[in-house]
């Protein structure tokens, strides 16, 4: 590594910054949870998490938080996601692929446009 | 850089790589790539994260979720529950003593929410052998901000008016050193040294190392910003053999400072060169004191001299000399990016007009003995030393009650409980006959002898006497066999004056610091517990149950049920009984260690 000039620590910061804000824990705008009970796996969830990992290294977004979570209860349409985008109600996507997941994460999760064909439901369950 | 899913911060400080992090890490690798999971999640071993009681320690990014006290054979279940799954393990989260729910998100835990990170940053966050991640968390931006907007002096004025006083004991304004090294440099048109003190030599105290293990860069960069400050091109940090983690961390930062040419000729571009050198110190306690630390840097025995010439215009080879302790070092960069408005607003007193006014910023104390949570801890100035004690160090072990806590190592002093709700400051602390020192926190319960504390740290003192002057040699020794016969039970009364009497020529004649300070053990336990020292005097007892020559063990024969523990336990067949009949301790043969006031489950064992 040669010696840097001072403009270089900024790019240092950026190249480095995704990884130390997934430490501090965001801000994120969008959070993506891959459904990953046993169903889930055993219908492909493995390949949609690599899928949208994909996604955000391709685009480079450092503002979406990837995470996973349990069975969501609908086991005949895995493999399922949950994404909540800020200021949104949560949106639950069912029977994808990964040429899917890619599709939403392009028109919904960057482009803000809700991708109609393999919605299940939008907002929360109820709570009692 | 890649993007992972999950990220697992490991503790790998001392305190964590002992109890086992680093098979705790092995087990991780060999799971993650057993599930596959290699692209997904990504391990990243960081400093230590302070919670030392619980280790091996290790936080799940990005939800923060905490989990402690791991175990190699955890590993599997947890990789799959949560790392594949999403379902975070309960049974390996914290949970409080006494309750059933465990606390998932690590600032929801009372030892992390009452904490304040300033010196320690950086800790947990990057890992500390990667100076990239220091420089995405705003490292080296202090550097590059001084370097081209700012001139010497200015720089002396910010550290000056921040008010940040030298966190190794002596509590001396930072700026007012930095400028009087650069003067007496100008003077004598020399060029002045600047020196980290890394000799942390307090029995139970570890914040040095902590720092310099979790963020060894944030001290090169304060060395370098004081380096530019007073006109330096040299610098040593003088560190104990006794830490090689953090010196291995310290090795490789320097290299890669070097690497981006941070450390060496023109910085950064500019004109200004500097460079930092290691010198590993011997591990006599005496180094950590400013003269010795030179004259042992020079290559001459570790032996202090009468500071009547200061070392900032006196010091290592005669030169001009700034010595800081790593903490101090670890802030400056911080200042500089965040600006005096903010950091005075952190602390105690009013620092505008006079840099001695109060005590700014935050302290790091190593927070030990009998208390639940033991660990590493940063604070504000002014908490109460009541919520570093219960809230963040959760209260008394085993529900015990709280006797007294030994602040600022061997040479401080014990504070009782009515001053539990005091300020912890450099000013406060000192007025009540104890010191912030380095920053030792030890805590004592109700089963410590205070005279036994006193005795304890004495003897320490002694053995680190380095003999040069006679107050201090002799007067530690006097002291120590004074206190060993009142332990024995030899104690007269006039004993109490003559320790007075050696407490008031050692601070009045000793030549540094070590021997000034060093009766405050005794002066504060004799100021706070005189009943405790009468009681060994005159009644011939110990009433802490320490002092073996004071106090008889026995068996209550009302509550010993005959259960046959303490019988099989002791160590020297002193407890003579059958099965549900009445035990009897032999008083010859009994050595009186404790091992059955400890485990008997039926309060049935006297020591009085």
């Amino acid at each position: 590594m040669p010696k840097i000039k001072i403009e270089d620590l900024a790019k240092i910061k950026e190249k480095t910054l995704d990884a130390v804000t997934l430490r501090t824990g965001g801000p994120f705008r969008v959070k993506i949870n891959v459904h990953m009970g046993t169903c889930g796996i055993a219908a492909g969830s493995r390949g949609i998490v690599d899928a949208f990992l994909s996604m955000i290294d391709k685009k480079g977004t450092k503002d979406v938080m990837l995470t996973t979570s349990g069975c969501a209860g609908l086991c005949s349409k895995e493999p399922m996601v949950t994404i909540e985008v800020e200021g949104r109600p949560p949106v639950k996507y069912g029977e994808l692929t990964p040429d899917r997941a890619k599709k939403i994460f392009e028109d919904y999760v960057l482009g803000g446009k809700i991708v109609k064909d393999f919605v299940i439901a939008m907002g929360h369950e109820r709570e009692a | 850089m890649k993007p992972y899913r999950l990220e697992v911060m490991l503790c790998a400080g001392t305190g964590c790589v002992s109890c086992g992090a680093f098979k705790v890490k092995e087990a991780f690798e060999k799971e993650i790539k057993k599930k596959g999971l290699e692209n997904e999640v990504r391990i990243v071993p960081t400093g230590c994260n302070g919670f030392c009681e619980r280790g091996p320690l290790v936080l799940v990014a990005p939800e923060q979720i905490f989990y402690c006290s791991l175990k190699p054979d955890n590993i599997p279940h947890l990789v799959e529950e949560h790392f594949l799954k999403g379902r975070p393990v309960k049974n390996l989260m914290w949970t409080p003593p006494k309750e059933k729910t465990p606390i998932p998100i690590i600032s929801d835990i009372p030892f992390y929410k009452h904490q304040m990170l300033l010196a320690l940053r950086n800790r947990g966050i990057i890992d500390p052998e990667k100076i990239d991640d220091y420089i995405a968390r705003d490292g080296y931006s202090a550097l590059a901000k001084v370097l081209t907007t700012m001139k010497p002096d200015e720089v002396i004025k910010t550290i000056t008016a921040s008010g940040l006083r030298g966190r190794g004991g002596g509590g001396f304004p930072a700026g007012v050193k930095w400028e009087s090294a650069r003067k007496a440099a100008a003077e004598r048109n020399e060029k002045p040294y600047v020196v980290c003190n890394a000799d942390e030599g307090d029995p139970g105290a570890y914040m040095d190392r902590s720092i310099i293990e979790s963020d060894p860069h944030a001290v090169l960069e304060g060395m370098i910003i004081g380096s530019y400050a007073m006109g330096a091109t040299d610098g040593y940090v003088y560190i104990r053999k006794e830490y090689p983690l953090a010196m291995d961390r310290l090795i490789i930062a320097i290299a890669q400072a070097r690497e981006y040419g941070l450390l060496g000729k023109n910085i950064l571009g500019t004109n200004h060169s500097f460079d930092i050198e290691i010198h590993r110190g011997a591990g006599a306690f005496v180094c950590g004191e400013s003269t010795a630390l030179m004259a042992s840097l020079e290559g001459k025995a570790g032996l202090p001299r009468a500071k009547y010439i200061h070392t900032v215009e006196y010091g290592l080879w005669n030169k001009p000399t700034c010595l800081n302790n790593v903490e101090t070092w670890a802030n400056i960069p911080l200042i500089m990016n965040r600006g005096v408005e903010w950091f005075t607003s952190i602390g105690t007193g009013d620092v505008s007009k006079n840099p001695w006014g109060g005590s700014k910023g935050t302290k790091v104390f190593s927070l030990t003995g009998k208390v639940n949570n033991t660990g590493l801890v940063e604070v504000p100035m002014g908490i109460t030393l009541r919520e570093i004690i219960f809230n963040i160090g959760g209260g008394i072990k085993k529900d015990k009650k709280f006797k007294a806590v030994q602040t600022g190592g061997p040479s401080g002093g014990v504070l009782p409980e009515k001053l539990l709700d005091l300020p912890v400051d450099f000013d406060t602390l000192t007025e009540n006959g104890s010191m912030m020192g380095s920053g030792g926190m030890i805590v004592a319960d109700e089963n410590t002898c205070m005279v036994d504390m006193a005795k304890f740290f004495i003897d320490f003192l002694k053995d680190e006497s380095c003999g040069k002057c006679i107050p201090c040699r002799e007067g530690l020794r006097g002291t120590y066999d004074t206190l060993d016969r009142i332990c024995k039970g030899l104690g007269k009364e006039e004993d109490l004056q003559t320790l007075q009497d050696l407490s008031k020529v050692m601070i009045d004649c000793c030549l540094c610091a070590l021997g000034n300070s060093a009766p405050n053990p005794v002066l504060s336990t004799l100021q706070y517990f005189m009943d405790e020292y009468k009681t060994h005097i005159i009644d011939k007892k110990c009433p802490a149950g320490v002092c073996t020559a004071l106090f008889e063990m026995w068996i209550d024969p009302v509550k010993c049920t005959g259960c046959m523990v303490c019988l099989r336990k002791c160590p020297v067949n002193a407890i003579t009984g059958e099965k549900k009949i009445v035990h009897v301790i032999d008083k010859v043969t009994c050595t009186k260690c404790g091992v059955c006031y400890d485990l008997c489950k039926f309060d049935a064992i006297n020591k009085q």
